[in-house]
C-alpha cells in the first residue's frame, strides 16, 4: 500500500477524533448562554469568566495541588522501586513491580472504591491529602515504566566505565544514574500529572463532596445544564495535554518512550 | 615500574571455566595484546584484572601488591570499553575529567589535564564538544584520552577498535601504539583480530577455552607457535598429519630430512606446519605430487589451493614468480626446509 | 559488575506506601464484600455471604451482561481500527510518529468527562452533527443522536482507541520491516503480505491489545450515565452508585471483588497470548 494512503487513513482517524473537540472549541466561543455551533457571535467571555468565577477557580485550585503534590509522590514511590527491580530478579522486585503496574490493568472503579473505604475506615475521607496520596499511588505506574525504560536503555558498561575511574556506588549514581534519568524522571511526572489532572472517579469517590476537582466539578456542572464555560474547561484540558506531550515530545525521544525500539530519523 | 602479575587465575561460572589456571607475568611497559577467538576468555581475565569480575581463584598482583580483594574503584587503572562507554550527559572534557572530577581536583586542574590529553589523542579545542556530535574515530580517541587521564599504573582495552571500519582502524592500531609508547605505560589489550596484535603488540597471549595456548613476541608467536592452535590462529597455515623420528619428516608419501631452522616440537605421529609462503611449486616429478583445484589472485599476491593426497594445501606466490599453471594442473609441491614446524 | 549500585533497603519505601496504601485498601475491599450492611452508609464487621448472593438476581445478570456486551463491542472496534492505524503509524518518520503520538497522548488523558461533554455535544440537536445533516438536507429536522447505544459506543471507542494504538505502538514498531519486505519480495501482494505475514506475527499482541481495552472500557464510569440511557449503565456505575447512593458498601465491595476477579483473569489471559504470541 502506498505511503499516502497510509497517510490518509492515519490523518482520517485523527479527524475523527479531534471533530468533538473543534466543536466544543467553537461552543466556547458562543457569546450566548446557549451552546451552538457554529457559535452564536464569536467571544472570549466564557473564558474571561473562568477566571474571575470563584466557583471554578476553587476547584482549578484543588486540581492543580493534587496533580502536582500526587504525581511528585508518584515518582518519589517509582523512582527507588524501579532502581531497585532494575538490578534483581527476585520475588519482591517482582510482587513490587506487579504493584506498580497493577492499578492500571484494574478497572479503576476497584481502587476508587478500595480508597473509599480505606480512608472511611482509617479517617481521611474527604480530606484533600487522602485524594493527594490516593492519587499518588495510583499514579505510580507512569514514571515506574518511563524510569524503568530509561534504566533499560542505560549501557551498563557506563556504570562499569564510572566504577574503573574510581567512583564507588554513591557516585556512580549521583553523577551518572540520576543524571541520565532526568529526563525520564520528568516526563514520567508530567504524564502522572496529565493523567492526575484528568481523573474523576477516584478523586470523586475519595473526596467529591468536599474537594471538588474540575473533572468532578464539570460533572456536577452537567446536571445544571450544558454551559459555554464547560467547552472552555475542555479547550484548555485538551490544550494542556497537548502543550506538555509535545514538549516531551521536542525534547524527549516520545517513541522510545512508548517503547519503540528502532524508529526512523529523517 | 609496573610489573602486572597474574597467578592460577580461574573463573568458573557453574561448570564451564571462563578461565582455567592463567599465570602471565607482564612486565613493566609492556604493550600486551590478549588474542584468541570469540568465548576464549580473554574479554574475562581483562575484566578479572579491572576487579569487574571476582576470580573463583588465583590473584592478581600488581608490583608485587594483590589487588584481588580491591574493589574497581580503588584499583586505579585506565580501562576503554568495547562500547567505549562514554557518558552522553558530559561534553569531550568533561568525560575526560571524570576521575578527576570525582577525586576533588580543581576545576582549573582538571581543564588543564583535559587540554593536554586532547592535544595527546589529537583532538585539540574540542573539549566543548557534545559526545553525539563526534565522529567514531573521535570517540574512539576521547575514550583512549579519558581512560588514560589519570596516569594509569595499568591501561586495558577491551576490543577498542572493532567498531571502526578497516582503514581508520589500522591508523588508530599505530596511533594507540604509539601514545602508549610515550607514556610507557603497561597495557592489556582484548583483540580477537590477529593483525591488529602483530603490529601492536609487544607481547602476545594466545588464549583458547579459557586457557593461555602461547604467550610471546609476536615473531615467536607467527615463526614458532607453541601448538597447532596457534599456528592456525595466527596467520594461516597448511596442516599435515606427519611423523617424526628427530631426523626427517614423512609426510604426504614422503620423507623429508629435518635441516636447521626446521623446528621439532613433537615426535612420533604430529602435525607438521608450513606457511603458505613456504610452500613452493615444484615440477611434478620432483616435488609431493598435487593437483591445482583453484587459484586466488588477490593482485598482491597470488594463492594456488591444491590437493595432495587427500589434503588442501595453500601456497602463496608473489605474482612475480607466478608460473604458468592453470586449473587441473598437476604439480610437485616442495616445504622450504627451515621454515618446517612439527607440532603435537 | 560484583553486585548491584543500589542497596537494598531502597525497596523499604516503595514497599511501605504501596502495601500500605494498596494492598492494605484491598484487603479492607475484601472483607468489607463479607460485612453486613449498615444503614449510616458504613459497614458491620461481619462474615456474610449476602452481597455475593445478590448476583444471582437477574437484575445483576442483565448489569454484567451490558457491561459485557458494551466493552466486548468496542474493544473489538478498536482494535480492528487501530491495528491498521499502529501498523501504518510505525512505518513513518519519527517526526510523523512524535506528532500523532502527542494526539493520541493528549486524547488519552482527556478526563472521560470531557469526552462525554465533547461527544454528547457532537451528537446534539443544536451543535453537532444533526444539525450539519439537517443542513446538508440528509435528515428533515434537526436531531439529537445522544443519549443512546450508539452515543455510548461511540464514546467508548473514542476512549479505548488511542489506548488500543499505544498497547499496539511497543510490539508493532519492534517487528522487523524487513519480514514484511522478505514477504514481498517472494510475491506476497501488500494486503497478502499484511494478513499473511503481519498479522500471524502480532496475534499474541493483538489478542492482548483487545483485552486491555476491554478492560479499560470495562471500568468507564461516566460515559454510559452521560451518552447512554440507564438500561445502558455498567457494572461500574452500579458499583459507584450502591457505594455512595444506595449506602450499600457490602455489596458495592462484593461488585468490586468480582470485576477485579473478571478483569484479573482476563489480564492473566492476556499475558498468556502475549507469550504465545512471541512478538509481544
Amino acid at each position: 500500500m502506498s505511503q499516502h494512503l497510509k497517510l490518509a487513513y492515519i490523518c482520517v482517524i485523527l479527524a475523527l477524533l479531534a471533530a468533538p473537540l473543534v466543536i466544543v472549541t467553537g461552543v466556547s466561543l458562543n457569546a450566548g448562554q446557549s451552546l451552538r455551533f457554529p457559535p452564536d457571535g464569536v467571544s472570549l467571555r466564557w473564558y474571561l469568566a473562568l477566571f474571575r468565577e470563584q466557583e471554578w477557580l476553587v476547584p482549578m485550585r484543588n486540581s492543580l495541588i493534587i496533580a502536582a503534590c500526587a504525581s511528585a509522590l508518584a515518582v518519589l514511590i517509582a523512582a527507588p522501586l524501579a532502581l531497585y527491580a532494575w538490578e534483581r530478579t527476585g520475588w519482591l522486585a517482582k510482587l513490587l513491580t506487579g504493584m506498580g503496574m497493577a492499578p492500571f490493568a484494574l478497572p479503576p472503579v476497584i481502587s476508587a472504591l478500595g480508597f473509599m473505604i480505606f480512608w472511611m475506615t482509617v479517617g481521611g475521607y474527604g480530606q484533600i491529602w487522602a485524594t493527594i496520596v490516593s492519587h499518588g499511588v495510583f499514579l505510580v505506574t507512569l514514571p515506574l515504566v518511563t524510569i524503568s525504560l530509561g534504566l533499560k536503555a542505560m549501557d551498563r558498561a557506563l556504570i562499569e566505565a564510572a566504577r574503573t575511574m574510581g567512583a564507588d556506588r554513591r557516585t556512580v549514581m549521583r553523577t551518572l544514574i540520576l543524571p541520565l534519568l532526568v529526563p525520564y524522571v520528568v516526563s514520567g511526572y508530567a504524564f502522572a500529572f496529565v493523567l492526575s489532572l484528568n481523573e474523576y472517579i477516584i478523586a470523586y469517590m475519595v473526596a467529591g463532596f468536599t474537594v471538588e476537582t474540575l473533572p468532578v466539578k464539570i460533572f456536577n456542572a452537567l446536571r445544571y445544564g450544558y454551559t459555554p464555560i464547560l467547552g472552555v474547561v475542555s479547550v484548555l484540558f485538551a490544550g494542556f495535554a497537548a502543550l506538555v506531550f509535545g514538549l516531551i515530545g521536542r525534547f524527549g525521544n516520545l517513541p522510545r518512550l512508548m517503547g519503540a525500539e528502532r524508529v526512523r530519523d529523517e | 615500574m609496573t610489573e602486572l602479575r597474574i597467578e592460577g587465575l580461574s573463573k568458573r561460572f557453574g561448570t564451564y571455566f571462563a578461565l582455567d589456571d592463567v599465570s602471565i607475568t607482564i612486565p613493566h611497559g609492556r604493550f600486551v595484546c590478549l588474542l584468541g577467538p570469540s568465548g576464549c576468555g580473554k574479554t574475562t581475565l581483562l575484566r578479572v584484572i579491572a576487579g569487574l569480575e571476582a576470580p573463583s581463584a588465583g590473584r592478581v598482583l600488581v608490583d608485587g601488591v594483590d589487588q584481588t580483594a580491591v574493589p574497581t574503584h580503588k584499583r586505579g587503572m585506565g580501562m576503554v570499553f568495547q562500547s567505549l562507554a562514554l557518558f552522553p550527559h558530559l561534553d569531550v572534557a568533561g568525560n575526560i575529567a571524570y576521575p578527576l572530577a570525582i577525586r576533588g581536583v580543581d576545576r582549573a586542574k582538571r581543564a588543564a589535564r583535559a587540554q593536554e590529553l586532547l592535544d595527546l589523542v589529537k583532538l585539540p579545542g574540542m573539549g566543548g564538544r557534545r559526545i553525539h556530535q563526534l565522529s567514531g574515530g573521535q570517540r574512539q580517541r576521547v575514550a583512549i584520552a579519558r581512560g588514560l587521564s589519570i596516569d594509569p599504573q595499568v591501561f586495558l582495552l577491551d576490543e577498542p577498535l572493532s567498531a571502526l571500519d578497516a582503514g581508520l582502524r589500522e591508523h588508530m592500531q599505530i596511533e594507540l601504539r604509539q601514545i602508549q609508547q610515550s607514556l610507557g605505560v603497561t597495557t592489556v589489550v582484548v583483540t580477537h583480530d590477529q593483525k591488529e596484535a602483530l603490529t601492536m603488540a609487544d607481547l602476545v597471549i594466545v588464549m583458547k577455552e579459557g586457557k593461555v595456548q602461547q604467550a610471546g613476541t609476536p615473531m615467536e608467536v607467527y615463526h614458532a607457535p607453541a601448538n597447532a592452535f596457534v599456528a592456525d590462529f595466527i596467520g594461516s597455515t597448511n596442516l599435515m598429519p606427519c611423523d617424526c623420528d628427530g631426523k626427517a619428516i614423512s609426510v604426504l608419501g614422503a620423507r623429508l630430512p629435518v635441516v636447521e631452522g626446521d623446528l621439532i616440537r613433537a615426535t612420533g605421529a604430529a602435525q607438521l606446519s608450513v606457511r603458505p609462503e613456504n610452500v613452493a611449486l615444484v615440477p611434478p616429478a620432483e616435488g609431493i605430487p598435487a593437483e591445482v583445484t583453484f587459484i586466488r589472485d588477490l593482485g598482491e599476491s597470488v594463492h594456488f589451493v591444491m590437493t595432495a593426497g587427500g589434503r588442501t594445501i595453500t601456497a602463496q606466490v608473489p605474482p612475480a614468480a607466478r608460473p604458468e599453471i592453470a586449473v587441473g594442473d598437476a604439480v610437485g609441491l616442495a616445504f622450504r626446509p627451515g621454515h618446517r614446524v612439527v607440532l603435537a | 559488575m560484583n553486585g548491584a549500585v543500589t542497596p537494598r533497603w531502597i525497596a523499604l519505601w516503595p514497599a511501605l506506601m504501596l502495601g500500605l496504601f494498596f494492598l492494605v485498601p484491598f484487603g479492607i475491599m475484601i472483607s468489607v464484600s463479607f460485612a453486613q450492611r449498615d444503614a449510616g452508609g458504613f459497614y458491620q464487621p461481619g462474615f456474610e455471604l449476602a452481597s455475593y448472593a445478590r448476583f444471582l438476581a437477574p437484575f445483576f445478570a442483565r448489569v454484567l451482561g451490558v457491561s459485557l456486551a458494551v466493552s466486548l463491542g468496542a474493544a473489538a472496534i478498536c482494535v480492528l481500527l487501530a491495528f491498521p492505524f499502529t501498523v501504518f503509524l510505525a512505518s513513518m518518520s519519527r517526526k510523523v510518529q512524535t506528532r500523532v503520538l502527542v494526539v493520541l497522548l493528549s486524547v488519552l488523558s482527556l478526563s472521560e468527562v470531557i469526552i462525554g461533554f465533547s461527544l454528547s455535544t457532537l451528537l446534539s440537536q443544536t451543535a453537532g452533527i444533526g444539525n450539519l445533516f439537517y443542513w446538508l438536507g440528509l435528515i428533515e429536522a434537526p436531531r439529537a443522536y445522544t443519549p443512546s447505544l450508539f452515543a455510548l459506543m461511540t464514546g467508548l471507542c473514542y476512549l479505548g482507541f488511542p489506548f488500543a494504538v499505544l498497547v499496539l505502538y511497543a510490539p508493532v514498531s519492534r517487528l522487523d520491516p524487513e519480514v514484511v519486505e522478505a514477504a514481498r519480495t517472494m510475491g506476497a501482494s501488500a494486503p497478502r503480505a499484511f494478513m499473511g505475514v503481519v498479522v500471524p506475527m502480532l496475534r499474541g499482541a493483538i489478542v492482548g491489545a483487545f483485552i486491555l481495552v476491554f478492560v479499560f472500557t470495562l471500568g468507564s464510569y461516566l460515559l454510559p450515565q452521560l451518552l447512554g440511557r440507564p438500561e445502558h449503565w455498567t457494572l461500574s456505575v452500579h458499583i459507584t452508585d450502591q457505594a455512595i447512593y444506595q449506602a450499600n458498601l457490602p455489596f458495592a465491595a462484593a461488585m468490586s471483588v468480582f470485576l477485579m476477579l473478571v478483569a484479573m483473569a482476563l489480564v492473566g489471559l492476556s499475558s498468556l497470548a502475549a507469550r504465545d504470541g512471541g512478538a509481544a
